[in-house]
């Protein structure tokens, strides 16, 4: 018995459904793309059912299986307390997306309000708005994010610290800012802008009912593509020290401390997280550019 | 007059435990290469910049390990035969039968740096400096120097030390590697001159310092000791742990004097062979796990008591040893020393039993009746090794009676102003001290309102009295009871309890050679004895 497959089999209405679907464009246009979104699709699966999916306590310390190799028992092996590596990179996945989504999504909300604002007032404002941009531009984004953390400490809520959000959030700012006023400045020059001026509307309604949502698609390209740099940035935090917090699970943190005494008797406790960061970047950076192309009517031409 | 002090006062136990003190590596069948020569430079490294140069106002091995060889002390430990005490520039010295009056003949021909010879007003314008500093100036020894009621300098070579009351570890004080002896015409025209200038009588004379790069020092012709130093200088550099370790291994550092961890051991072991040089030790430093005893629920000692039961520390200890410097289960004094528990003595105090299972039923059984179910708090930690592995440890075994703590960890400045302030709730800390005498030991464990360095805010007279009362205590056999009965009333109380003891692993290559290894890092660090093989 053979089973198939094929359109014929289709209802004529259903296949038109199936075509007319933008996921399914997506995975037909960016095959890339969709297996970027398809490792992050899965690492949000594991962040959020990370209790269930994790064969154990990420923080529990077994001195029986101190620096035990990958094994049944312990897939990916355990780290210098005998804490369960691949437990560890399940929850360590909800610190990084969780704090790599909201930094990314806060620090180009606030960089495409301040880009659309200066493409719109234009003149002394832009002026000055895209100065104060290159000024903070002109640090290198890890720098900055490491003087912000040491200058505002720690503030956990919830097991997220939000300080470590914005300083991950502020480098991210200006180069959004810089990406969406471009766009915007297209926006700007529309017909509509001035007719809704001409038609009494405050600056700020304009601002969010009329530009912003004409520049959703950079937006949405830059959301994903800091969500990688901010996953990086936090990971780069936490193995200085100024991140997350031991025994609290966080892949930048399992690369630190202990990891580098070991890393000759054990080297799955740098591999695999490293290989989990690597993972990560590169799935975001796939599903960021694949968006990109997608989104842009230039690359369909 | 008697010279009750003067002889070996190495105990059966210590003596026993010295050949321990280097255990078998492969370096370590040369512990040294044949006669003392002259000559060559010592390079090592010291893990942290000095805050001053003045060693009356600190206590911190980044300023011993680089300002030790420039100075002389009253008297010190013999090189290699610690506990036991000898002079310095005391020649010899006598004790009354009192032990009220100490009277002391220094050296003849001692000289200071810049050519002065230092007579008895300069060990008495020292000690005046730390028994009763001026304004302005900082002396951490003041409580050691409490019981010193006059200093008197009858003649150019002679001290007399009185006494206002008896104290069992007055020997040690004079012993003292931080009372450096300064000299009294500088101190007259700057009472803070140490604090910035270096002008001693040690083997070594002060060259430079570049601050976050290294100290020089450089052979001083005119040192009193026949023969010494052999070193033409040295040379200490400033680098993190990790670097040292790298630093070691590729020959660019001769030694590092504070200790490695056991796998940083192993790194360097592996990477000179036969050049390393491996000597371990029990050492006198240990991890404190200390409430906030001013602040709810720690005021409770049924919490504290909880808290400190739920600790597996003898399976800690067997775990932890093998990933970092912590080791040995003990209770307040040094494992292993004179003035130690036994075992089996320790295992009568709460949280020293080794039932686990018992241990943490009694502390869930404790915690609920003190309406502290479900218990979270902030512990604060240093953010360096080992005190994060501790951390680490603590925050486990509390999660085994329900007990959750968020682990904050904060740099150096950060933890000792929460300290001072009292802003914390739990506090990993530790404790470190030159010598074993209870005396040193036991006031971290005192009022606050008695010393400061008891951080854990708290006020128990029972306590203040047991350590006054073993303070004067000479005969030993009192003072050790004395000082198992502090043990007891602490346990009972919990305001901060030891959680593991370092052990001192000191890594270092072949060639150098005449350097004592002991229990502490602060002693045995004026390089006079350390020659450099081919």
């Amino acid at each position: 018995m053979s089973v198939s497959t094929s359109d014929e089999m289709v209802p004529p209405t259903r296949r038109r459904a199936w075509r007319s679907s933008p996921v399914l464009r997506f995975v037909l246009a960016q095959p890339l793309g969709a297996a970027g979104l398809l490792v992050i699709l899965i690492m949000a699966g594991a962040a959020i059912l990370a209790n269930r999916v994790a064969p154990y306590d990420p923080e529990a310390v077994d001195f029986m299986a101190m620096l035990a190799a990958p094994s049944f028992d312990h897939p990916l092996g355990t780290d210098a307390f005998g804490r369960d590596i691949l437990s560890r990179i399940i929850h360590g996945a909800r610190t990084a997306l969780s704090i790599g989504f909201l930094s990314s999504l806060l620090g180009c909300t606030a960089g495409g309000l301040l880009g659309v604002t200066s493409a719109y007032f234009g003149g002394k404002v832009d002026l000055i708005l895209q100065r104060f941009v290159d000024i903070v531009l002109s640090f290198p984004i890890i720098v900055l994010a490491l003087v912000v953390v040491a200058v505002v400490g720690r503030q956990p809520i919830a097991g997220i610290d939000l300080n470590l959000i914005a300083a991950i959030a502020i480098p991210i700012v200006p180069r959004a800012a810089r990406v969406i006023r471009s766009a915007a400045l297209a926006v700007r020059a529309m017909p509509y802008i001035d007719a809704a001026r001409a038609g009494g509307y405050r600056h700020s309604h304009i601002i969010l009912r009329h530009m912003a949502p004409n520049v959703l698609a950079p937006y949405l390209i830059l959301l994903t593509a800091y969500i990688a740099q901010a996953i990086l940035l936090e990971a780069s935090l936490s193995f200085l020290g100024l991140g997350v917090s031991e025994p609290k699970p966080a892949w930048g943190l399992m690369l630190a401390g202990d990891s580098a005494n070991f890393y000759q008797e054990a080297p799955w406790m740098i591999l695999f997280p490293g290989l989990a960061i690597s993972l990560a970047v590169f799935a975001f950076n796939l599903f960021g550019d694949s968006l990109r192309d997608w989104l842009d009517p230039k690359f369909r031409m | 007059m008697t010279n009750a002090f003067d002889g070996p006062r190495i105990s059966r136990r210590a003596a026993l435990a010295l050949p321990a003190l280097a255990l078998a590596c492969p370096g370590l069948a040369r512990a040294q290469d044949g006669e003392p020569r002259r000559g060559g430079i010592l390079t090592y490294a010291v893990a942290a910049e000095p805050p001053t140069y003045d060693l009356h106002a600190t206590s911190t091995f980044a300023v011993m390990h680089r300002l030790a060889p420039h100075y002389s002390t009253l008297l010190r430990y013999a090189p290699g035969n610690y506990p036991k005490i000898v002079g310095d520039v005391a020649e010899s010295w006598t004790a009354a039968d009192d032990k009220l009056t100490f009277t002391f003949k220094l050296h003849p021909e001692i000289r200071f740096h810049d050519g002065t010879p230092l007579t008895s007003e300069d060990v008495k314008a020292t000690y005046d400096r730390l028994r009763a500093p001026p304004e302005g100036v900082v002396s951490n020894r003041l409580p050691s120097f409490q019981q010193i009621a006059a200093v008197e300098a009858p003649d150019p070579r002679t001290v007399v030390i009185r006494m206002k009351a008896v104290d069992a570890s007055i020997m040690d004080t004079f012993a003292s590697p931080w009372n450096a002896i300064y000299s009294a015409a500088r101190l007259a025209k700057d009472p803070n001159f140490p604090a910035r200038n270096v002008m001693g009588s040690g083997p070594f004379k002060f060259v430079e310092h570049v601050a976050g790069s290294h100290w020089v020092g450089e052979r001083f012709d005119g040192y009193f000791r026949e023969g010494k130093p052999y070193l033409d200088g040295f040379r200490a550099i400033t680098m993190s742990p990790a670097a040292m370790v790298n630093a070691l291994s590729g020959r660019q550092i001769l030694a590092e004097f504070r200790g490695f961890t056991p796998n940083e051991r192993d790194r360097i072991v592996r990477a000179l062979g036969e050049d390393a040089r491996v000597q371990e030790s029990s050492w006198m430093l240990h991890m404190i796990l200390t409430f906030n005893c001013q602040k709810k629920p720690f005021d409770d000692p049924r919490v504290r008591r909880a808290l400190s039961l739920a600790l597996d520390r003898w399976g800690g200890s067997q775990s932890l040893s093998r990933i970092s410097q912590l080791g040995q289960v003990g209770g307040l004094v040094r494992p292993g020393s004179d003035w130690s528990a036994t075992p089996a003595e320790m295992e009568k105090w709460p949280g020293y039993g080794r039932d686990m299972e018992a241990n943490r039923t009694e502390a869930k059984r404790l915690l609920k009746e003190a309406g502290a179910e479900n218990l979270t708090f902030t512990l604060l930690d240093r953010n360096i090794q080992p005190y994060v592995t501790a951390g680490i440890f603590l925050i486990d075994q509390w999660r085994q009676i329900g007990v959750r703590a968020e682990h904050q960890q904060a740099e150096l400045s950060s933890w000792y102003a929460a300290q001072g302030s009292g802003n914390f709730d739990a506090l990993v800390d530790s404790f470190t001290q030159f010598s074993d005498d209870p005396t040193n030991v036991l006031i971290k464990y005192v009022s606050y309102d008695k010393a400061e360095v008891a951080v854990a805010r708290a006020t128990d007279r029972e306590l203040d009295r047991l350590f006054d009362e073993q303070a004067k205590t000479v005969d030993e056999g009192a003072r050790k009871k004395l000082v198992r009965q502090f043990e007891a009333r602490l346990f009972e109380q919990s305001y901060a309890v030891p959680i593991l003891w370092w052990q001192r692993i000191v890594v270092m290559n072949r060639r150098v050679n005449g350097w004592s290894m002991s229990p502490t890092h602060m002693i045995y660090q004026d390089l006079g004895d350390i020659w450099l093989s081919a």
